[in-house]
C-alpha cells in the first residue's frame, strides 16, 4: 500500500488515504471513539482544575518568552549541563544526530541499545540508521514496540500503537514473543511484552530517552512515562543519551510546576505521568549526552506566523480531538508528528511534499481550544494554506476556480446573472444529473430543491428599488 | 437602528427564505433593516483555500459596501467571522474596516448583545430541537463556550432559542463536534467531510431530534444533503427560520 | 562553523525587540484543598496506588505485614529503618542488575502532591535509583507533614540542581497502549502502596 501511496501527487495525498481509511467504516468509528474517549478523559482532567485557563495562558507566555531568548537560554542550559557532568551535543540536521549518536556508541563499543519513546529519534529515522550499521535498537515503549515489530510507523505521538486492534497485538507478539495463538487480553499481551522487555533492559549497553522539557537555571531536564521505561533503559546501562529538540527549555525549575500540571490531563487525562523523572548530569559512575537538535527549528523560529508551533509540548490533545485525524488515522499524514501540529510542522520545513496537509482541516478551531499552551493551530492552518499557494504549490484548478470566482464576485450584476442561470439551468436537469459521481459534492449529498428566485430578487419586489 | 442585512452568497442563491426570515426577525424588534445589493461574497471560500490575493478585492468591497451602517447582521458566524477577525489578515490596519469590524454581528449575538432576547416576539415551538453548533459562531466569535473550554456555560443561539414557548433542546453525545462542512473541504475531503457528517446526524438520531437547527447555513446545508439522500426523518431549518415562525415539515408528527 | 555556532546564528537571524513577553512570576494563588492528605488518597486511588495512615513505624510495620505483596515477596529491600523487614542490604550492591529479583523495595518520599498524588523520591536517599523501577511491588514512605497541594508548592519547596536524580512517582507503573485498555505493571513496579506516618 506504501509504496502506491507514496507516488501519489502531493495534493492528493491526504485526501486519499483518508478515503481509504474512511472506506472500513466499522474500524473507522472504532478510531474515532477509542480517540474521543481520550479527549473525554482530558475534558474530566481539565474540568478538575479550577485554574485550567489561567495555567495555559501562563504556559503560553512561559513559551513565547523562552522563544524570544533561546539562544541565551541554550547557552545557560549547556553551561550548567557541562557543570553537572553531562556532555553536550549540537546537531543541525537529523543527519548529524545520529552520526552523534552512531559515534558514542562506537566509542563505548556499545551493541544494544533500549530506547524510549522520543519523537525526535522517530523524526531523525535513527532506528533504521543504527540497525543498517549492525547495532540492536529496541523500543521499549509498548505501543512503540508493538508498531516496531509490525514493521509500522507510530500513528499517534502519545498512543503509538492506537490504530492496531488487540486481535493484531496478539497475531503480532505470538509471532514475535511465542505468546499463544489467538490470544488477545490486553493484560496477558502486557505481561508478555513486560518479560520480554526486562531482558532487554538487562542485557542493554546504552540507553536512549527524549526530552520533555530542559530547565535553564539547573541544566537538569524531565522525562514523563507511565510504564518506567524510561527509567528503567537509564538506571542499568552507563551510558544515557538524551535526545532534545532546541525548543524543549523552560527557564526556570518552577516553570515545571505549569507544564507538569498541563501535560498529562492533556494527554491521556491524568492528573500527571506516573514518573516525571529529574536528571541532573549523569549518574554514579555513568555518562550522559545531551544532543540538541535544530533540524529545521530555528528557520521556524523567525517565521512570525509560525513560530509558536514551536511551544508544542507534544500531548497529542489536538489529535484526539479533531474530527479529521480521528476517521483518518495517524499513517494518513505520512510525517512524523500527525494532525494539526504535524499539519503546521511538516508544510513549515516543506510545502511542497505536504502541500495538502493544511487542507485535511474544516477550520473548526477545537485543537487551538483543547492545546494546554495555547497554539492558535487552526489559524496556522489557515496560513500556511496561504503560504501554500504563495508559493505556487496550489493544484492549478484549484487556483483557477478560485480567480474565476474572485472576478464574478467582484461583479455583483454578473454574480446575480450567473446564480440565476445555474438555478434555473439545474432545475431543468434531471437530479440524478446534479448529483452525479463526478460531483464531489453531489455524490453522497443532495443539493436543496433550487428556488426560483434569489433573495436579492424578492427583496427588490418586496421594495421598490431606491 | 439602521442595520445593514449581510446575506451569504449561497444563503441569496439557494436559501432565500433564510435571508427573508433574518430580515424578518430583525424588523419584528424594530430595526431599520437595508440590504445593499452590492454585496456579493465575504471572500471566505479564496482566503481559507490561501488565496488571499483573490480574497483582497472583496473584504475591500464588502468593508465599502457596509461601512455606513450602524450594524451590519448575518445569518451566519462562520462569515461574520471572516470579516470580523480575518479581514486582519487582509486589509491589516485599513481604518474604515477597523471602525467596521467590531460592528459586524451574528444573528443571535446582535439579539442578545445589542436588542435584548427579551424583545424577541415568544412564538410557541413545541419539537424537540437539536442544536448544531456550527464551529466559526462557537470558537472564532464565542457565541458559546466551546466544550474545550473550562469556563462558565453559556450559548447565546441557545438563548435566542429559549424564548420559543414548548421547545425542547435534545441532548447531543458529541455537545459540539464539527458536521464536516469545512468550506472547500466538504469537497477536497469529501469522504472524511460525509463520515463527519454522518455522525452528526446519528448523534441527533440517538437523542430523537426532530428538527436540527443551526446558526450556519453553511453547515446546514451539508448536513441536509445527507440527510435527503438517506431519506432521514429529521427536519433541518436555520434559527432565524424558527424564530421568524416557520413550520418544520415533519412527517408523523 | 561548528553546529553550535550555525545553530544559534539563525536562531538571531532576525533581529528582536526588546521583549514584549515577560515570564510571569508565578507567585499567583493557584487551587488548593482544604484536607490534602484526603485529595492525595483520592487521586492516589484513581491512579492505581493505595494510600495508608500509620500513627507510627510500628503500626506501618503491623499494616505492612497485612498487604499480600508484602508477604508473598522473597527478596525485600528497605530504605526506611524500621519499616518492612530486607533481606537484601542494599549497600552490597554494586551493580544495579543485582536487583533485578527485588519482589518488594520500601523507600522515603521527601514530599506528598496532593492535586496528583505525585511523591517526590530522591537519589540521596535511595543510591541506587533503579531499586525504584526494577522492584515488583514499591512502598513509598512519607511523613504527613509532607504534602503539600499543587506542584507550584512542591516545586518551591524542593531544592533541584544539585547533580542528583530526583523521581515524582504517582501510582504504579502502567500503560493503556493496546485499545486503551488500563494494565497496571507495565516495565516497573505492579503495585504502590504509600504509608502516612503521622
Amino acid at each position: 500500500m506504501s509504496t502506491r501511496l507514496a507516488v501519489l501527487a502531493p495534493s492528493q495525498a491526504h485526501p486519499t488515504r483518508a478515503a481509504l481509511f474512511v472506506a472500513n467504516d466499522e474500524r473507522m468509528h472504532w478510531h474515532d471513539k477509542a480517540l474521543w474517549f481520550v479527549r473525554q478523559k482530558r475534558d474530566k482532567a481539565a474540568a478538575s482544575v479550577p485554574e485550567w485557563e489561567r495555567l495555559r495562558e501562563l504556559a503560553s507566555q512561559i513559551k513565547t518568552h523562552t522563544l524570544i531568548h533561546l539562544p541565551e537560554y541554550l547557552e545557560a542550559f549547556e553551561a550548567k549541563a557541562r557543570a553537572l557532568g553531562a556532555e553536550v551535543h549540537w546537531a543541525k540536521d537529523a543527519a548529524e544526530h545520529n552520526a552523534i549518536v552512531l559515534g558514542i556508541l562506537e566509542a563505548a563499543s556499545a551493541k544494544r541499545v533500549v530506547k524510549s519513546k522520543s519523537m525526535l529519534t522517530e523524526e531523525c529515522h535513527l532506528n533504521p540508521f543504527l540497525e543498517q550499521r549492525g547495532y540492536e535498537v529496541v523500543d521499549t515503549d509498548l505501543g512503540e514496540r508493538i508498531v516496531q515489530f509490525r514493521n509500522e510507523a507510530p500513528s499517534h505521538i502519545v498512543l503509538p500503537a492506537i490504530h492496531i486492534r488487540k486481535e493484531e497485538v496478539g497475531d503480532t507478539f505470538h509471532e514475535h514473543l511465542g505468546t499463544e495463538a489467538g490470544a488477545s487480553d490486553p493484560q496477558y499481551l502486557t505481561e508478555a511484552a513486560r518479560g520480554h522487555l526486562r531482558a532487554k533492559f538487562m542485557e542493554a549497553d546504552v540507553g536512549i530517552t527524549g526530552v520533555n522539557f530542559a530547565i535553564a537555571e539547573t541544566g537538569g531536564f524531565v522525562v514523563c512515562t507511565n510504564e518506567g521505561n524510561a527509567d528503567l533503559g537509564t538506571a542499568l546501562p552507563k551510558i544515557h543519551i538524551a535526545c532534545m529538540g532546541i525548543e524543549k527549555l523552560l527557564p526556570r525549575t518552577r516553570d515545571l510546576a505549569v507544564f507538569l500540571r498541563l501535560l498529562a490531563r492533556s494527554a491521556t487525562g491524568q492528573p500527571i505521568t506516573t514518573y516525571s523523572s529529574h536528571f541532573f548530569g549523569p549518574r554514579p559512575q555513568g555518562k550522559l549526552h545531551i544532543i540538541l537538535l535544530d533540524n529545521g527549528r530555528s528557520a521556524i523560529s523567525q517565521s512570525p506566523e509560525f513560530k509558536s508551533s514551536l511551544h508544542c509540548i507534544r500531548c497529542g490533545a489536538c489529535m484526539n480531538t479533531c474530527p479529521v485525524y480521528r476517521r483518518s488515522g495517524g499513517h494518513s499524514y505520512g510525517t512524523t508528528v500527525p494532525g494539526p501540529i504535524g499539519s503546521i510542522l511538516a508544510p513549515a520545513r516543506d510545502p511542497q511534499a505536504y502541500q495538502s496537509l493544511p487542507y485535511a482541516c474544516s477550520l473548526c478551531g477545537s485543537c487551538t481550544d483543547v492545546c494546554p499552551v495555547k497554539i492558535n493551530l487552526h489559524e496556522q492552518l489557515l496560513l500556511m494554506r496561504h503560504e501554500v499557494t504563495r508559493q505556487g504549490f496550489l493544484p492549478r484548478l484549484k487556483q483557477l476556480s478560485m480567480t474565476l470566482a474572485g472576478f464574478v464576485f467582484q461583479r455583483p450584476r454578473l454574480y446575480a446573472f450567473l446564480g440565476a442561470m445555474g438555478r434555473g439551468f439545474a432545475r431543468l436537469l434531471p437530479t440524478r444529473w446534479v448529483n452525479n459521481r463526478l460531483n464531489g459534492w453531489g455524490r453522497q449529498r443532495d443539493l436543496p430543491p433550487l428556488p426560483a428566485k434569489s433573495f436579492r430578487a424578492l427583496y427588490r419586489n418586496r421594495k421598490p428599488p431606491r | 437602528m439602521r442595520v445593514g442585512l449581510f446575506i451569504p452568497c449561497y444563503v441569496d442563491q439557494l436559501y432565500p427564505d433564510v435571508a427573508l426570515a433574518t430580515l424578518e426577525v430583525l424588523e419584528s424588534v424594530g430595526c431599520e433593516v437595508e440590504y445593499p445589493e452590492a454585496q456579493t461574497c465575504c471572500g471566505q471560500p479564496m482566503a481559507n483555500t490561501g488565496c488571499f490575493a483573490e480574497a483582497v478585492p472583496l473584504a475591500r468591497r464588502f468593508v465599502a459596501t457596509f461601512a455606513g451602517f450602524e450594524y451590519v447582521v448575518a445569518p451566519s458566524g462562520s462569515c461574520v467571522a471572516m470579516v470580523r477577525s480575518h479581514y486582519a489578515e487582509l486589509l491589516h490596519d485599513d481604518p474604515s474596516y477597523k471602525s467596521l469590524a467590531p460592528r459586524v454581528l451574528d444573528l443571535s449575538e446582535f439579539l442578545v448583545d445589542v436588542i435584548g432576547v427579551e424583545k424577541l416576539p415568544v412564538r410557541p415551538f413545541a419539537y424537540r430541537v437539536g442544536l448544531h453548533q456550527s464551529c466559526h459562531g462557537l470558537r472564532e466569535l464565542r457565541i458559546g463556550r466551546s466544550s474545550e473550554r473550562m469556563l462558565e456555560n453559556f450559548n447565546k443561539t441557545r438563548r435566542v432559542l429559549e424564548r420559543m414557548t414548548g421547545i425542547e433542546f435534545t441532548q447531543l453525545s458529541r455537545p459540539d463536534e464539527c458536521c464536516g462542512f469545512g468550506g472547500t473541504f466538504a469537497v477536497a475531503e469529501e469522504a472524511i467531510s460525509c463520515a463527519m457528517g454522518n455522525d452528526r446526524i446519528a448523534d441527533h438520531e440517538q437523542a430523537q431530534s426532530q428538527v436540527m437547527t443551526a446558526g450556519d447555513m453553511s453547515c446546514l446545508m451539508h448536513l441536509e444533503g445527507l440527510i435527503r439522500r438517506q431519506k432521514k426523518p429529521i427536519a433541518v431549518l436555520h434559527v432565524a427560520q424558527i424564530l421568524a415562525g416557520r413550520v418544520p415539515e415533519i412527517a408523523n408528527v | 562553523m561548528s553546529s553550535r555556532s550555525s545553530i544559534l546564528t539563525a536562531l538571531r537571524a532576525r533581529p528582536r525587540v526588546p521583549s514584549p513577553a515577560p515570564l510571569p512570576a508565578l507567585d499567583e494563588p493557584f487551587c488548593t484543598y482544604p484536607d490534602p492528605l484526603a485529595k492525595f488518597a483520592e487521586v492516589l486511588a484513581t491512579v492505581g496506588g493505595k494510600a495508608i495512615s500509620v500513627a507510627s513505624h510500628a503500626e506501618a510495620q503491623r499494616v505492612l505485614q497485612s498487604e499480600p505483596a508484602y508477604r508473598d515477596a522473597k527478596l525485600i529491600c528497605s530504605l526506611v529503618p524500621g519499616i518492612g523487614a530486607p533481606n537484601l542490604d542494599l549497600l552490597q550492591v554494586a551493580d544495579p542488575h543485582e536487583l533485578e529479583a527485588v519482589d518488594f523495595a520500601v523507600a522515603p518520599g521527601r514530599l506528598a502532591v496532593a492535586e496528583n498524588a505525585a511523591i517526590w523520591v530522591r537519589e540521596a536517599d535511595v543510591p541506587t535509583r533503579a531499586l525504584l523501577f526494577i522492584t515488583q511491588h514499591l512502598c513509598l514512605v512519607i511523613d504527613r507533614t509532607m504534602l503539600v497541594s499543587n506542584m507550584h508548592e512542591a516545586y518551591a519547596q524542593l531544592e533541584l540542581g544539585k547533580a542528583e536524580f530526583g523521581v515524582f512517582i504517582s501510582g504504579p507503573s502502567k500503560t493503556a497502549d493496546i485499545e486503551q485498555s488500563l494494565v497496571i505493571g507495565a516495565h516497573g513496579s505492579r503495585s504502590l502502596i504509600v504509608l502516612v506516618v503521622g
